[in-house]
């Protein structure tokens, strides 16, 4: 590599880093929490016990269910019905109105066999809340969001540029030396180009599909103005419906629309996720992929039937892939532990970095790259 | 010595390759491939614990 090249390569690295590393570092620390945030609400706020079933048990009726929930919350819509997917629970959540605002509705849970109500939850809030709004949007909506996605994009390009630096860097060096008993920079920079070339995967992975569940609201909307409206197209130029048929009907047209997939969500019509005069039930499969590639079935609301039933578009597949690979929720606790472990070394990696940087921010750029060229010691035994 | 890139990366490769079989493995089924994945990912974390905790080898780097 010629010392030009390398000096271009070197500023990449610095200056993507050094933009993003403050914001990183909130994203991993804020992180690591929401990995356990299963573990961590069921602690603090455990699931309803489920009563077992005996023959004079009633059996659910969705619309009784629908029914009740409003009741219970005079003046205010159903916007979503969905279910847990290991147990036979199911929810409703309702708002004043059908799109947001407001972001955040009503819950009130259901056991998924009965249709018996517990306890509604408690409105989004506290410690969990906050670690989620400062992970995601920085409680700026979509602009969060971006800019968020626009910092995991300079996490790239520093690890690009990082595996660049890396090479010169290792010339004389045995792979995952650590030169301890010199100087702490020389072994703190060994640290940092072991531990960032170690987790160089899962970092990338991570970082990349944290950029792509930034851009969620802009696919949402790629789909309603795509493939959602070309579904929908016949019902187009009608009136919007009065008040949607029956709930139980529509779950059992998409029940046996595919048979061996289960129910997720149902989104009513008007909402985000559906068009004015459907219910877009969206079912999983049942392997650790097929349950995150969510398959809707669109069933007219007033008469019960299915209107259509399509793969979601490739753009929208790749979100749903992106969270089981950004969220690390799809191989039991010790995947979670993992994570969190990976986790504590990207952010050990930026200290570090910035650590570096700190030491030699007032050196003379040459004085940096001759560091880079051969492990740095050739520099050290010159001090 | 002056290395090759084939002497540098040859090691980081092999564990991206760990990294990203472990990745992928846990989104295709469970039990087995759940523990295929901890390992695949787990490897890197051993390897930096090695590393940082083991006394520096004589003549390493110098």
């Amino acid at each position: 590599m010629s010392p030009k090249t390398l000096r271009t390569w070197y500023l990449v690295h610095k200056w993507t880093s050094l933009v993003s590393t403050l914001f990183l570092l909130l994203l991993c620390l804020t992180g690591l929490p929401l990995i356990f945030h299963e573990e961590i609400e069921h602690t603090f706020d455990p699931h309803p016990e489920l009563a077992p079933l005996d023959a004079a048990s009633p059996r659910i009726d969705y619309d009784d269910v629908v029914a009740r929930a409003l009741a219970a919350r005079p003046g205010e819509v159903v916007r979503f019905v969905f279910f847990e997917k290991d147990e036979p629970l199911g929810a409703v959540l309702s708002a004043p109105t059908l799109q947001p605002p407001p972001e955040n509705g009503h819950i009130q849970p259901f056991d998924a066999r009965t249709g018996e109500f517990f306890e509604p939850e408690p409105p989004p809030g506290g410690f969990m809340y906050l670690m989620l709004k400062l992970h995601t949007d920085l409680f700026l909506g979509l602009p969060g969001y971006l800019f968020l996605g626009f910092m995991g994009l300079l996490l790239v390009a520093s690890l690009v540029s990082g595996v660049v630096v890396y090479a010169p860097f290792m010339t004389k060096l045995d792979f995952a030396t650590v030169r301890r008993g010199r100087s702490t920079r020389l072994k703190w920079l060994d640290l940092h180009n072991l531990l960032g070339i170690a987790t160089l995967v899962w970092v990338l992975v991570v970082g990349v599909t944290g950029v792509i569940n930034t851009l969620a609201l802009p696919i949402l909307a790629l789909w309603q103005g795509g493939q959602l409206a070309e579904m929908t197209a016949p019902y187009r130029d009608q009136p919007p419906l009065a008040s949607p048929g029956s709930l139980h009907a529509a779950l059992e047209t998409a029940q046996r629309a595919a048979p061996d997939m289960r129910v997720s969500l149902v989104a009513f019509p008007g909402t985000q996720f559906s068009s004015q005069h459907h219910y877009a039930v969206f079912m999983r499969g049942a392997t650790p992929l097929t349950e995150r590639l969510l398959k809707p079935a669109l069933v007219d609301a007033q008469t019960g039937e299915l209107t259509d039933m399509r793969e979601m578009p490739w753009y929208v597949r790749t979100l749903f892939l992106s969270q089981p690979l950004h969220f690390g929720d799809y191989g039991g606790l010790p995947l979670k532990l993992i994570w969190a472990l990976l986790d504590v070394v990207a952010i050990v990696l930026l200290g570090s970095g910035l650590y570096l940087w700190l030491g030699r921010r007032k050196a003379p750029l040459e004085r940096r790259l001759a560091e880079l060229k051969g492990g740095g010691a050739a520099l050290e035994n010159a001090e | 010595m002056k290395r090759g890139a084939w002497m540098i990366f040859r090691w980081p490769l092999l564990l991206a390759l760990l990294g990203g079989i472990g990745l992928v493995s846990a989104l295709v089924g469970d039990g087995f491939f759940d523990l295929l994945a901890w390992l695949g990912l787990g490897v890197p974390l051993a390897l930096i614990a090695v590393a940082w905790l083991r006394p520096t080898r004589r003549g390493a780097g110098r």
